[in-house]
């Protein structure tokens, strides 16, 4: 590993470092507001669904987590093409902290979907083309994260990460359009279809400044990330050059 | 709470919540952890070399 | 003529018949022999069953037998003039997957029809079967070129590639499966695989191609 490389990287990161810095208490501070705003519309001031009563309330976790799932992983393939082509510094920093909050997310929304799914399919898991496709997701992403633990040098695991990401931003329409085409061929007749809930605008509003407080948390999780990120890389510098400056000094120091 | 199905909502609103305190609470510790480790490294590269530096 | 590419395909062939390829075949049949201990002697149910036993056991034993494709190369050194050959990479790593899938994925399609007898499959439903697994098992093997390159050199690559690649290889599982129907008339599921396989056989190359590149130091 050549020591200049991180040396002349550190300078971009630093000042996003810096600008970070300075816009995460105002981020949480919009996060913290949009929040408690669309929880009291969620919970008080949205009327029950028709033809769903009070379950459609899960709707306004579900539905924005699902938008966060995919989010997350539009923003990894761009990350993805920002490391492999134009090797910007931060694009793996990027990539790295969206891991684990779009497979957490993921996970979000396949489990309110289950329990959505409970009082109107009248099964926990119901192999629907969408709950389905969102399964294959949450097991994408486990496999990145995997990946990248497996390969201990960053800047390797940064190239293989992204390859893998954009391979599965290929993937994505072909295993969306190949499991919608399979769950039409196996239709099963149980499966109460109760359709699209015609989207009221009682229950438009509160689901729009739910997505925009689930938006603002993934973008403030996200940033600490990057930060959080930007630390480790600097240490592992700081570790590798005073272990390659001395090191007999460093021995008895635990590595990692 | 009439509702018949108010234990699938309290158990969604209980799991998001779970999962998005467990996020932050992860994200806020990890930070806290490799703030202090950088200041750790970077406070004995100092104090070394503060102790190379008058040395001939 | 002795290009780079034949020179390539021809070692791996050699290399292949020193042993190891029937390997594959084997797991396949362990496959088709614990169903019916999972699921029961009966042979109606496994004859309905079957064609979709026989793609899951085709199917992973393509993706068990990928970490041998490029590890090996990695090992002896190989891998570096391979690099230095006077071919495009991407042809030389679809020379290597074209080696790997003569040795490991026609002895599966071969099998599949002797394996489908033990399953009650009707003799037309197997030759579907086999159709299939022909168009299905390149494309496979082409994905998981893919994650064999991005894994390669890792020790603890070996289960890692299945759980990479098996995600993505769900839409050809889907109409390979599909296309085995007995039920089902006409080439659509079957002319949906062959599009598969043939962008997958261009995917496959140039992404494994540029792992293998970018992540050479």
């Amino acid at each position: 590993m050549s020591l200049l490389s991180p040396v002349t990287s550190l300078a971009n990161p630093s000042r996003f470092a810096a600008f970070a810095e300075r816009l995460t208490p105002w981020l949480i501070g919009a996060t913290a507001f949009v929040f408690a705003v669309a929880l009291y519309l969620a919970l008080v001031v949205a009327p029950p669904d028709y033809q769903q009563g009070e379950t459609v309330r899960i709707m306004f976790i579900h539905v924005p987590s699902a938008w966060l799932a995919m989010f997350a992983y539009t923003l990894m393939a761009i990350a993805s093409l920002g490391v492999l082509i134009w090797r910007h510094p931060l694009a793996d920093v990027s990539a790295k902290a969206a891991a684990p909050l779009g497979a957490a997310f993921t996970f979000l929304a396949l489990a309110t979907g289950s329990l959505w799914g409970k009082p109107m399919w009248g099964a926990w898991w119901v192999w629907d083309a969408r709950l389905t496709s969102f399964l294959i997701l949450f097991i994408m992403y486990l496999g990145l994260m995997a990946l990248r633990s497996a390969i201990e040098e960053p800047s390797r695991a940064a190239k293989a990460c992204a390859i893998l990401t954009l391979v599965g931003s290929v993937n994505i329409p072909i295993i969306k359009f190949s499991v919608d085409w399979w769950n039409t061929l196996h239709q099963p007749a149980s499966v109460i279809r109760a359709g699209k809930p015609t989207m009221d605008p009682s229950i438009l509003w509160p689901l729009l400044i739910a997505a925009v407080a689930f938006t603002l948390l993934f973008t403030t999780l996200h940033l600490v990330g990057m930060r959080t990120e930007l630390l480790r890389r600097r240490a592992r510098t700081l570790r590798l050059t005073a272990a390659a400056s001395a090191p007999a000094a460093l021995a008895p120091e635990p590595a990692e | 709470m009439t509702d018949p199905h108010f234990g699938y909502i309290a158990a969604s609103y209980a799991i998001a919540f779970v999962v998005i305190a467990g996020l932050i609470l992860w994200t806020a510790l990890d930070q806290r952890a490799q703030r202090r480790a950088l200041a750790e490294l970077e406070a004995r590269s100092g104090r070394r070399r503060a102790a190379d530096g008058p040395r001939p | 003529m002795p290009s780079p590419l034949s020179a390539v395909l021809n070692r791996d062939l050699a290399l292949a018949r020193g042993g190891g390829a029937g390997l594959g075949v084997v797991f396949f049949l362990l496959v088709v022999t614990v169903t019916p201990f999972a699921v029961g002697p009966d042979l109606p149910l496994l004859g309905r069953i079957g064609p979709a036993i026989l793609w899951l056991g085709a199917l992973l034993a393509t993706l068990l037998g990928l970490d041998r494709l490029l590890q090996a190369d990695h090992e002896d050194g190989g891998l570096d003039l391979m690099h230095l050959a006077p071919a495009p990479l991407e042809l030389v790593v679809a020379a290597k997957i074209l080696a790997h899938w003569l040795t490991t994925g026609v002895p599966l399609v071969v099998a599949a029809p002797l394996f489908a007898v033990m399953l009650d499959v009707g003799p037309q439903t197997s030759l579907k079967v086999a159709a299939s697994l022909l168009l299905g098992t390149p494309a496979l093997a082409c994905l998981g070129a893919v994650g064999a390159a991005l894994t390669v050199g890792l020790r603890r690559g070996g289960l890692l590639v299945p759980v990479l690649i098996l995600p993505l290889a769900i839409p050809v599982l889907i109409f390979g499966v599909a296309a085995s129907d007995p039920a089902r008339d006409g080439f659509g599921p079957l002319g949906v695989l062959a599009g598969l396989a043939l962008g997958y056989a261009v995917l496959g190359p140039v992404a494994a191609a540029a792992a293998l590149r970018l992540l050479r130091d």
